[in-house]
């Protein structure tokens, strides 16, 4: 368990003030430019060897994505973009940190900012989150007041700005590219790559585009040295990680754990455990709406990481925890999952914009069961030519919730369609 | 230059070559919807999947571009499971309605759905269907067919620069559309019924008249304009059912303008299809016999001098020397072929043509466009300076009326007088040309054709001089918007005083007969007194004060040469025969001078043109661009002050074939937000 010493997000629950004074007291913008005076490469540098792995879900290391930005300008700017469109089912991480501790994000946007030679970071905040937006612009306010951005930011002789976008609340705006493009004014639609972003990103400049936590982390791992992340958690999935505990317990919360703390202890001891009793739970989506749904014995054991996730065949994704008892019928919950992403297709490539609509369709027979059992191998066979078939990620998170159901639970599904066909003889 | 392996073969590329167009090359067939070479790429459709060596999933190949060392597979089982895999998601919701689609025969998903795809369907659902858009008299509109490739989108934002079309909502409910449902406001519309992979926009006018295979492809060229369109006519029986564009990268690339690819059903209306004789005033029905008889009879007295000859807009080389000849047999020697009035010097043959070349606009870094209007003049032209500003750095500076060219223009006036201070280095277009590498001036007739044109024509012509004729470049342009002008040209039917002296001199009854090719942009009511044969197509202006008519043939139904605007020689071909009694128009004027003068000494099409290649040289190579000798023409003198007016004021009407034609019609008024068809979701 995650010692407090170690924690990094210390007003997650707002028990405190989100201004700048009581952020200053908790050590934001503590040294920052004692930090930007130890230049680029030795931030990149701490940030490798923090290990830390992007917290958006894909997991890419952070300091490796900086260093893809070009050292030395070609006449166009840099900009770094802030993922703020928290929109993954089950997860609420981003949205806390955003209303109680907007300065590490601030701060973080300047570090990082500065080390991938950018003029400006622009947040894209999601559009229903009204009061975070607000959070956001008084805090930048502050942080601009202070002295701590814009101009010569912190004293270093830095500019840097910070802007705040609204989104209009379109799930797939939070895929990086399609958020680009929205922050350009168009149409939300992933765009091809190559090239990436760190080459052709906002209005054709070099972007990066990073999560709101794994910028948040990024001036602690700096104050505190690369080495001290990289010893919490596990090797390849080091540092802390705020967990997003929802569903079938009997607290839900948001928690910053070690990575590579077990599932059972997560939910047990900050959770207050699974409605019902741990023998109650059915099963856990570990990771945000896509990623594939783990059984209790799975659930017994497996640790909460990237890797450990990923031998299970499922993900650590944005780390929300979606925990279902017994009460849960699994099928329809799946379906529904399956009906949010028919919802959230861009439809700009064939795959996703056909096959969502397909899955979602034959997963709502399988609810009531009315459906052959020939179908769910069809079912999962269209999964599988959706998945690793489009031009963002959306058609294998749409794809991934079905095959995990049907690795797990195929036997639910099968009584289902046979209790149907046995009611429908009658 | 990048080596990769495709299917074990090895292939070296241009750097910036993609892996489809790579595969291409060396002949491995990768099917694709929304890929399309003169658009950007959109890797939407995921047809053109294939598999890399070192990547977890199969790649888009129309996005990827070519790498050194890159090892591609494209017949590998997974890379038939990913095709077949898209091919079943387009088909999902793809009606099954090929036997009453008009893209059936030509359609890209019919042809791939038989070749990669997995034959049947599993898909058991209900299919989604989508409302019908009204997108202008044009394109027709059987959205649920669609499948959401964006070429159209592409092409409308791209080549023909309006941001009319576009997608709205998401997923599977995407839908194509023009928004507000509205004629698409360009010239070029018509091309994304080509560009439809499948029947989802297909030509509103060729609906459901004939078949693909049914027709007989003709290849030839446009007359609409100056720049001589490569064009296919396709004919059923007796009748041209469509035109389609035909691949030329240095003309047209493959795109026609919505005058070039329309203008058909003005083929059938309003033809005169047999000769006509005035008696009493009124015209009268008469064999060619008859009709020839009358001319003979009119002509008796009348010295040659006291003839004179129009050549219109649309007369192909052929005829307009049989009429030079026929005048001559006559004694007159007044043939005009500049029916609009420019003041063209036919003395050198680098002044009346576009001598940088159609192509040559994406050479140029600087364009100064003179009194021209290349977007309702030549829109194909237009779309490739969109082009070249989009791509090649092109910056457009303008002395004449504003119009929205869908590209950025630098306006300096619509003043004439301004053109008095390029030559000398003072005005900012002088500046402009002079930093440029390649300066283009393009020289539009609606600057020539003033009564100063002459000295326009001068101007120009010494500002070309000083900044735009060097090695290898010749940066001075007339853009015609006549298909036979510079015919006219080469064959110096030029007169003094042109085509208003001639006019004059009818009215005052100095001139005693008038012969008309084809000559409809004139003023007839000055031909009141004199004797006026008019040899044309259709019943338009030219024939209102026309004592006989001679029925003639239009340009798909003979095989007449033009030279477009760049000096390039091009042959229409007989697609079909002209209709009636109507006969070409060199056969006429061949057939004429047995009876009213000396015989033409040509019996045969071959013999006339060889006469032709002695006339006019040019005419004995086709399809090349020449490169003319440099010199000086135009008059000086004083240019008035004065506004450069637009020469075309309606795109849609400006030859009588177009007059003729109710699409035409229905465009000009569908542009203009008269008629408006409502559909479905018009609430």
């Amino acid at each position: 368990m995650l010692a407090d010493k170690d924690r990094i997000f210390t007003n997650l629950y707002g028990f405190e003030s989100p201004g700048i004074d009581a952020a200053m007291k908790r050590g934001d913008w503590d040294g920052t430019k004692d930090i930007i005076a130890k230049g680029k490469d030795w931030i990149i540098g701490e940030m490798k060897e923090s290990g830390l792995r992007g917290r958006g879900g894909a997991g890419f290391p952070t300091g490796l994505k900086w260093s893809f930005m070009p050292k030395e300008t070609d006449g166009r700017p840099s900009y770094l973009v802030i993922n703020a469109d928290e929109g993954e089912p089950g997860t609420c991480k981003d949205r806390d940190l955003m209303r109680h501790d907007p300065h590490k994000l601030i701060e973080g946007c300047l570090i990082a900012g500065f080390a991938m030679n950018a003029v400006a970071a622009y947040i894209y905040i999601r559009g229903e989150f009204f009061r975070e937006a607000e959070a956001l612009e008084r805090a930048i306010k502050e942080a601009y007041d202070k002295g701590f951005i814009g101009k010569n930011a912190c004293g270093s002789g830095y500019d840097f700005d910070v802007y705040v976008h609204r989104g209009a609340g379109a799930y797939i705006c939070g895929e990086e590219t399609a958020l680009i493009e929205s922050l350009e004014g168009k149409k939300g639609q992933p765009r091809l790559k190559p090239p990436f972003p760190a080459n052709v990103g906002v209005w054709g400049c070099p972007t990066t585009v990073n999560n709101v936590e794994s910028i948040a982390v990024a001036p602690t791992i700096l104050r505190r040295g690369g080495a001290w992340f990289a010893g919490l958690g596990r090797p390849n999935n080091t540092g802390t990680k705020v967990f997003s505990i929802s569903g079938h317990v009997n607290n839900p919360c948001n928690v910053e754990e070690e990575m590579g703390i077990p599932l059972k202890e997560l939910i047990e001891k900050h959770a207050g455990g699974v409605r019902g009793g741990w023998d109650n739970l059915l099963a856990v989506i570990p990771g945000g709406s896509s990623v594939p749904v783990l059984p209790k014995e799975i659930c017994d054991t497996v640790l909460m990481d990237f890797d450990s996730l990923r031998e299970v065949q499922s993900g650590l994704g944005t780390a929300a925890v979606i925990v279902m008892d017994k009460s849960t019928d699994i099928v329809k919950a799946i379906a529904r999952l399956s009906e949010f992403y028919k919802h959230e297709s861009c439809g700009q490539c064939t795959p996703c914009r056909e096959g969502t609509g397909w899955m979602w369709r034959v997963m709502e027979r399988l609810v009531e069961g009315k459906a052959d059992k020939s179908e769910i191998d069809t079912l999962l066979d269209v999964t599988k030519q959706i998945e690793g078939h489009t031009i963002c990620a959306l058609g294998d998170a749409a794809a991934w919730p079905i095959q995990g159901l049907m690795r797990h639970f195929r036997h639910e599904v099968e009584a289902r369609i046979d209790a149907y066909h046995a009611k429908a003889a009658e | 230059m990048p080596t990769l392996t495709i299917d074990g073969k090895e292939v070296t590329v241009e750097p910036g070559t993609t892996v489809l167009q790579a595969c291409e090359e060396i002949g491995v067939e990768v099917p694709r919807f929304c890929y399309h070479e003169r658009l950007s790429i959109a890797g939407n459709c995921r047809m053109c999947l294939v598999d890399m060596e070192k990547a977890p999933k199969p790649i888009a190949s129309c996005a990827m571009p070519a790498g050194d060392g890159m090892v591609i597979h494209t017949n590998t089982e997974r890379v038939k499971k990913a095709r077949e895999g898209v091919m079943e998601f387009l088909l999902i919701n793809h009606p099954l309605d090929c036997p009453i689609c008009d893209q059936g025969g030509e359609c890209d998903l019919q042809d791939q759905a038989v070749a990669f795809g997995g034959g049947k369907s599993r898909y058991d659902e209900n299919k989604r269907a989508v409302e019908d858009k009204y997108m202008g008299p044009l394109i027709s509109t059987t959205m649920t067919r669609c499948i959401h490739c964006m070429r159209c989108v592409r092409f409308s934002s791209e080549v023909a620069g309006v941001e009319d079309m576009g997608a709205l909502w998401r997923g599977e409910h995407t839908e194509i559309t023009t928004y507000l449902e509205k004629t698409l406001d360009s010239e070029m519309s018509g091309n994304v019924i080509d560009l439809c992979p499948v029947g989802a926009l297909t030509s509103k006018p060729y609906a459901f008249t004939a078949r693909s295979w049914e027709l007989k492809h003709t290849e030839s060229i446009d007359v609409m304009d100056a720049l001589g369109s490569n064009i296919n006519v396709d004919t059923r029986g007796s009748a041209v059912m469509r035109i389609l564009p035909r691949l030329n990268e240095d003309v047209n690339e493959e795109w026609i303008s919505d005058k070039t690819r329309f203008v058909y059903d003005g083929l059938k209306k309003r033809r005169l299809d047999r000769p006509y004789v005035r008696k009493n005033k009124k015209l009268e029905e008469a064999t060619w016999g008859e009709a020839f008889e009358a001319i003979k009879k009119k002509l008796k007295g009348v010295k040659g001098d006291q003839i004179g000859a129009i050549a219109g807009d649309l007369a192909d080389m052929e005829a307009m020397l049989a009429l030079k000849d026929l005048m001559g047999t006559l004694g007159s020697s007044r043939v005009e072929g500049r029916q609009d009035g420019a003041a063209l010097d036919a003395s050198v043959r680098a002044g009346y043509l576009m001598n940088s070349g159609i192509a040559g606009v994406e050479e140029a870094d600087y364009l100064l466009l003179v009194g021209c209007d290349p977007r309702a003049e030549a829109p194909v032209l237009n779309s490739r300076i969109r082009k070249a500003v989009r791509h090649m750095g092109l910056k457009v500076g303008r002395i004449g009326a504003e119009a929205d060219l869908t590209y950025k223009v630098e306006d300096f006036g619509d003043d004439a007088k301004l053109l008095k201070s390029v030559p000398t280095g003072r005005h900012a277009a002088a500046k402009a040309l002079k930093a440029a590498e390649k300066p283009m001036i393009i020289v539009g007739q609606a600057a020539l054709a003033r009564e100063d044109g002459a000295a326009i024509l001068k101007a120009a012509r010494d500002a070309a001089d000083k900044y735009c004729v060097k090695d290898g470049w010749n940066g001075f342009n007339v853009l015609h918007t006549a298909a036979s002008r510079v015919g006219a040209m080469d064959l110096g039917l030029t007169t003094e005083g042109g085509v208003n002296a001639i006019l004059d001199d009818a009215a005052a009854g100095d001139l005693k007969a008038v012969f008309l090719l084809g000559a409809d942009e004139i003023d007839t009511s000055k031909l009141k007194k004199a004797f006026t044969v008019y040899i044309g197509t259709h019943g338009d202006e030219g024939v209102k004060n026309a004592d006989v008519i001679l029925p003639a043939a239009a340009y798909t139904e003979k095989s007449g040469t033009y030279i477009n605007t760049e000096g390039r020689v091009q042959r229409t071909e007989k697609a079909v025969f002209a209709p009636g009694d109507a006969r070409e128009d060199w056969t006429i004027l061949r057939a004429l001078s047995d009876v009213v003068g000396e015989t033409l000494p040509y019996n045969t099409l071959a013999a006339l043109r060889t006469r032709l290649a002695e006339v006019a040289p040019a005419t004995a190579t086709l399809d090349e661009v020449p490169t003319e000798a440099w010199g000086d023409f135009g008059t000086k003198g004083d240019i008035a002050e004065g506004a450069i007016k637009p020469i075309i004021d309606n795109f849609y009407m400006t030859n009588p074939i177009a007059r003729a034609s109710q699409i035409m019609a229905d465009c000009a008024q569908a542009r203009e937000g008269v008629a408006e068809e409502a559909t479905g979701t018009h609430g």
